[in-house]
């Protein structure tokens, strides 16, 4: 029987063929942590080691509070960059260069068929790009500082084929939380997903990366897809070693597969406080909104940018609403600083922000008030994941989000007239 | 293994921004302060009334979310002896297994036992005993009870290091 991706690179590293629920002890080839890297530097310490095993290995880069919003957070900073120093690891990026699952794959750390871990979550992002990535704990990233390997489970595959045209104006993140509303929170649990099927192959390298992104907000612990050609492109600019696709073979085993087609797809929003709690926007259209999120690893990019300032330029946000904007990174920053965009924005009424998690996590830079309701861009509304518990927030598309900052209310876009 | 204690039971889909909120996860790193923030956006009497030993029961995708391993690690500072649920969220599930927090898949015991119960469970026979009903659960795959018979992943790979 043929192998699935999992399997494949899996195997390739344990030297071994592999079935799913096999537990190995692998070597990853790329190894990410952020501004938990202080917390992960005194364990790999309480180890007992005092190198890290292939500090080549590691990419560190702070965004999760940056610049830091008080004296502490300063300080877990500043012992990173300690760590970093002592233990001269050179793929260190700092407060100014982004979020970091954008970071990595701008700047060349993600290659088609690596083995990726990353103490955060959202590691399952560079899926979008034909590797393997994984989320993993801070203990576990200490454990690979002082022996370069842990322990992973093979896991199963559950396949999502996605056919047809999107309508006007619907993206991927529509789509997403459309699948995340069907198959559930634990829709994906300790699986792998693989995108395939049509529409995946023809989308941009962002609207990809959204899916890989928030594969994990269904359980899943990879989002692998094919890169596609545009995405082969994006990555020769950047990838500084040889590397090869890796695809399941035709006849490998899945334990589900779902099809999808969006040729009628609404514009979804999850509302609070589960990434599940999905209905049609026209469900929730008319309710009134404080605050935007436009920021986080999900949706802050180039192409997110443009649509949001397509539907902002010469009108202006709602007076009862503070749009906050977070590019996902300084690349991402500079090319629509480039483009005039901020400017059309800062016009509207937009706060600009640095790159980088903004509030995402609830640490700074527009937490809510109580009551306050506040619809993000970004991948979870968990209560008090911004920061508060007593507010209320609903997950959307970029262009969803922009609609909805002129009127002040959530709007469904196809009926409002611009 | 035995674990005895009250059990405090929650829903589905128990998430980590909950069990220990995001913006404290680089502020509070003390075990005493971290124990004192466990379940603080879920059940606010958790903290103040947990007891050594306690279990606490829930149902599907618990841990769900973020890979911060403080969600567990709070729980066993707080005195947690263990989690039954009826899944474990991945990343949740790695957390518990590195920190020796034994957590339990079995969606009969979470359907059975109340809220407030005194349970027992054994780790090595594979039984949660209630009142008069007990419940089997599946073992832990073999290859992680190394870690967890070692207390935990940091000091099981001390040993492996030799460094212990
Ligand atoms: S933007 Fe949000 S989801 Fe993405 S890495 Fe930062 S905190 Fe996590």
């Amino acid at each position: 029987m043929g192998k699935t991706f999992s399997e494949k690179i899996l195997g390739k590293k344990a030297g071994k063929e592999v079935v799913p629920g096999e537990i190995v002890e692998l070597e990853p080839d790329v190894a990410m942590s952020h501004d938990n890297t202080a917390a992960i530097s005194k364990t790999f310490y309480k180890i007992g080691v005092d190198r890290v095993y292939d500090p080549d290995k590691h990419v560190i880069i702070l965004d999760h509070c940056t610049p830091a919003a008080n004296a502490k957070f300063a300080q877990n900073h500043k012992d990173i960059r300690k760590f970093v120093e002592k233990q001269k690891i050179k793929n260190f990026y700092d407060v100014n260069v982004g979020i970091c699952h954008q970071v990595m794959h701008e700047k060349g750390h993600v290659w088609p068929g690596a083995l990726i871990l990353g103490s955060d979550s959202h590691t399952t992002s560079y899926g979008a790009f034909g590797a393997f990535s994984a989320g993993i704990g801070r203990s576990e990233m200490a454990v690979i500082m002082a022996m370069g390997r842990i322990w992973l489970r093979v896991p199963e595959t559950i396949k999502i084929c996605v056919d047809g045209k999107f309508p006007e104006g619907i993206s991927s993140k529509d789509l997403m939380l459309k699948i995340a509303g069907d198959i559930l929170a634990d829709g994906a649990l300790y699986k792998a997903i693989e995108f395939c099927g049509p529409t995946i192959n023809r989308m941009s390298v962002a609207s990809r990366f959204v899916l890989s992104n928030m594969a994990v907000e269904v359980g899943a612990k990879a989002g692998y897809m094919i890169p596609n050609k545009e995405t082969l492109e994006y990555m020769k600019a950047r990838v500084r070693k040889p590397f090869e696709v890796v695809q399941s073979d035709p006849d490998a085993n899945y334990e589900a597969i779902y099809e999808y087609d969006v040729t009628n797809l609404e514009p979804m929003i999850a509302k609070p406080h589960t990434v599940d709690n999905v209905v049609p926007v026209s469900e929730v259209k008319g309710t009134p909104i404080q605050q935007i999120f436009f920021g986080s690893c999900t949706n802050a990019r180039a192409e997110d940018f443009e649509i949001v300032t397509n539907v902002l330029r010469g009108k202006k946000v709602h007076p009862n609403v503070r749009m906050l904007v977070f590019p996902a990174s300084q690349e991402i920053f500079l090319e629509v600083l480039k483009r005039g965009w901020i400017v059309d924005l800062v016009e509207a009424g937009a706060v600009i922000m640095n790159p980088g998690c903004g509030p995402c996590m609830g640490n700074h830079e527009g937490v809510p008030a109580d009551g306050e309701v506040v619809i993000a861009t970004s991948n979870r509304n968990f209560r008090g994941r911004l920061g508060n518990k007593e507010s209320e927030v609903y997950l959307v598309s970029p262009r969803t989000a922009a609609v909805s900052a002129l009127t002040g209310k959530i709007e469904d876009f196809r009926y409002l007239k611009l | 293994m035995k674990i005895k204690g009250r059990v405090w039971k929650y829903g589905d889909d128990i998430n980590t921004d909950v069990i220990f909120p995001g913006k404290y996860t680089y502020t509070v790193t003390d075990p005493e302060e971290m124990a004192k923030i466990a379940l603080e956006d879920l059940d606010p009497e958790f903290a103040g009334n947990v007891q050594k030993g306690d279990i606490i029961i829930s149902g599907k995708n618990f841990g769900c979310g973020s890979s911060r391993e403080q969600a567990a690690s709070c729980l066993v500072y707080a005195g947690v002896g263990a989690v039954i649920a009826k899944s474990f969220a991945r990343i949740f599930f790695r957390n518990c297994i590195n920190f020796g927090l034994p957590a339990l898949t079995s969606a009969e015991a979470v359907d059975a036992i109340k809220n407030g119960e005194i349970i027992e469970i054994d780790t090595d026979e594979g039984k949660i005993t209630s009142k008069a009903v007990s419940f089997d659960f599946p073992p832990l795959p073999e290859e992680v009870v190394g870690i967890f018979k070692a207390g935990g992943l940091i000091p099981y790979t001390k040993r492996k290091l030799g460094l212990l």
